[in-house]
């Protein structure tokens, strides 16, 4: 049995119709996905870490981090690995493909960051539209971007240090690659840090990561 | 078309009378509700992942399967970086599940070389045998689960060459290890058979002191520090897991590096 060509051309027109929401359901999926990824690798990276630190003074407290003891950690970091680097890679696969990454976070102009930060230090946090990331954002949004892509790199540089030499001698060696592995959780940490007050301070963006958010009229994706 | 997953007799429809109260009470935020809870469960247990608990069994299979994606990347040909002799650390650094004073020397004149499994010649080895065998010398670095590492340079026979010698099935799985420290450990066969895979008998070209398992020890380039037991008293080839002192409390099995 075929489908005539009028109800095909009416789904077609309807999907075309149907208003984009902010956030499409793929979106906040890989979102929270990631969130389970992310907060999994850091708590069991923490404990691995504690295993040999790399700066005196600086380690993380039992209570904080995921796994009793290194085995554990080592076991829970190298399981979630695989969610965040199949979510990840899904994500930058849409976010290219969707074009939403440059609907949402590209152009960013200097003068748009430097009136960001005037607005933030004076306490305006402009969020009445959800629809447009500021200048701030979209820097951060893609710094987080890229020290996930940098993580993934790097650990593999650390889980195969052999095998991938060539990335190895790219870090800095082995020990630079563990420098180059916990810079980047760092940058993550701050990014999450920064990510999840300002969800709170705002808390219509945790409802639209939930629920979709507004739908974006067709305007919407365009700069301010 | 009458559905197969209908009963032929109708259920009396009383029954729902009789449950009318708890029909009534099933509600989709209920649902919703319990099933938040049951994925809080699994954060409370989250803090044993013990052999025993549902996540500790799941992470293991992870790691299992880790270990096939490991043999998958492994390049038996791909050699690791070897470094000058200035970089030698003198002596190594130690490593055990104890402490470098509970050591207990082997004495290297009554020691001997057991084989076993898939082997031709099971006959064993004496010290002055295994120092006639051709041997390599390799400069490498050693990374340490933990974190650390070190540059090392270890000589010896290669395992392949002695596996050779003695007649084993170099199609079996797996090559395994006792050791007079209770130390067993096993490892595949193509990291068996790399060329930077030695029964190291020597440290910096001197015979190896005893806290780094003389008279004889395995030094594989391609695995992280704990898959390279000392003190090697028994060597065997088997198709049949056997696991590890490290990798049967959780550490994961292949650790190729």
């Amino acid at each position: 049995m075929s489908a005539s060509p009028a109800i095909i051309r009416r789904i077609v027109t309807q999907r075309q119709m149907k208003p984009k929401r902010l956030h499409p359901w793929p979106v906040r999926v890989m979102h929270w996905a990631n969130a389970v990824a992310m907060i999994t690798m850091i708590g069991s990276g923490w404990g691995i870490y504690d295993d040999s630190v790399i700066f005196h003074f600086v380690y993380f407290p039992k209570s904080i981090v995921i796994g009793s003891w290194a085995a554990e950690s080592l076991l829970w970091h190298l399981a979630a690995m695989w969610l965040l680097v199949v979510n990840g890679a899904a994500y930058l696969v849409y976010g290219f493909a969707t074009g939403r990454f440059r609907e949402r976070l590209l152009p960013i102009r200097v003068r748009d960051i430097v009136a960001t930060v005037r607005d933030t230090l004076h306490l305006k946090i402009a969020h009445e539209d959800l629809t447009v990331y500021n200048a701030v954002q979209k820097v951060l949004y893609i710094v987080a971007i890229g020290a996930g892509v940098s993580q993934v790199v790097s650990g593999i540089a650390i889980w195969k240090p052999i095998q991938f030499s060539g990335l190895i001698s790219l870090l800095g060696g082995f020990q630079g690659a563990r420098l180059v592995h916990f810079a980047g959780m760092s940058i993550l940490v701050g990014f999450l840090l920064v990510h999840v007050a300002l969800a709170l301070l705002v808390p219509q963006t945790l409802w639209a990561m939930l629920t979709g958010g507004p739908h974006l009229t067709r305007r919407a994706g365009g700069h301010r | 078309m009458r559905s197969p997953f209908r009963p032929a007799i109708a259920p009396d429809p009383a029954i729902l009378d009789d449950h009318r109260g708890l029909i009534r009470t099933i509600e989709r935020r209920g649902i919703l509700r319990g099933g938040l809870s049951l994925g809080a469960l699994t954060m409370l247990t989250g803090c044993d992942v013990g052999e025993s608990s549902s996540i500790g069994r799941a992470l293991r299979a992870v790691s299992a399967f880790n270990d096939r994606v490991q043999e998958a990347i492994f390049d038996p040909n791909k050699l690791a970086p070897e470094y000058p002799d200035a970089m030698i650390l003198r002596p190594p650094r130690f490593n055990a599940y104890y402490e470098i004073e509970d050591v207990k020397p082997v004495d290297g004149d009554a020691w001997r070389l057991e084989l076993a499994g898939l082997v031709a010649d099971k006959r064993p080895w004496t010290r002055r045998q295994i120092a006639d065998l051709p041997e390599r010398e390799m400069t490498i670095r050693h990374i340490c689960v933990e974190g650390w590492d070190y540059i090392g340079q270890w000589s010896g026979v290669p395992l392949r060459t002695f596996l050779e010698r003695v007649g084993a099935d170099l199609t079996a799985k797996y090559v395994a290890f006792k050791t007079a420290d209770d130390y067993p450990s096993s490892i595949d066969m193509a990291t068996a058979l790399h060329p930077q895979t030695l029964l190291a008998t020597k440290y910096a070209r001197e015979t190896l002191p005893d806290p780094f398992g003389y008279p004889l020890r395995l030094r594989t380039a391609t695995k992280l520090g704990f898959k390279n037991p000392k003190w090697i008293t028994a060597i065997e080839v088997t198709n049949t897991y056997s696991g590890g002192y490290w990798e049967d409390r959780g550490f994961n099995w292949h650790s190729g590096i």
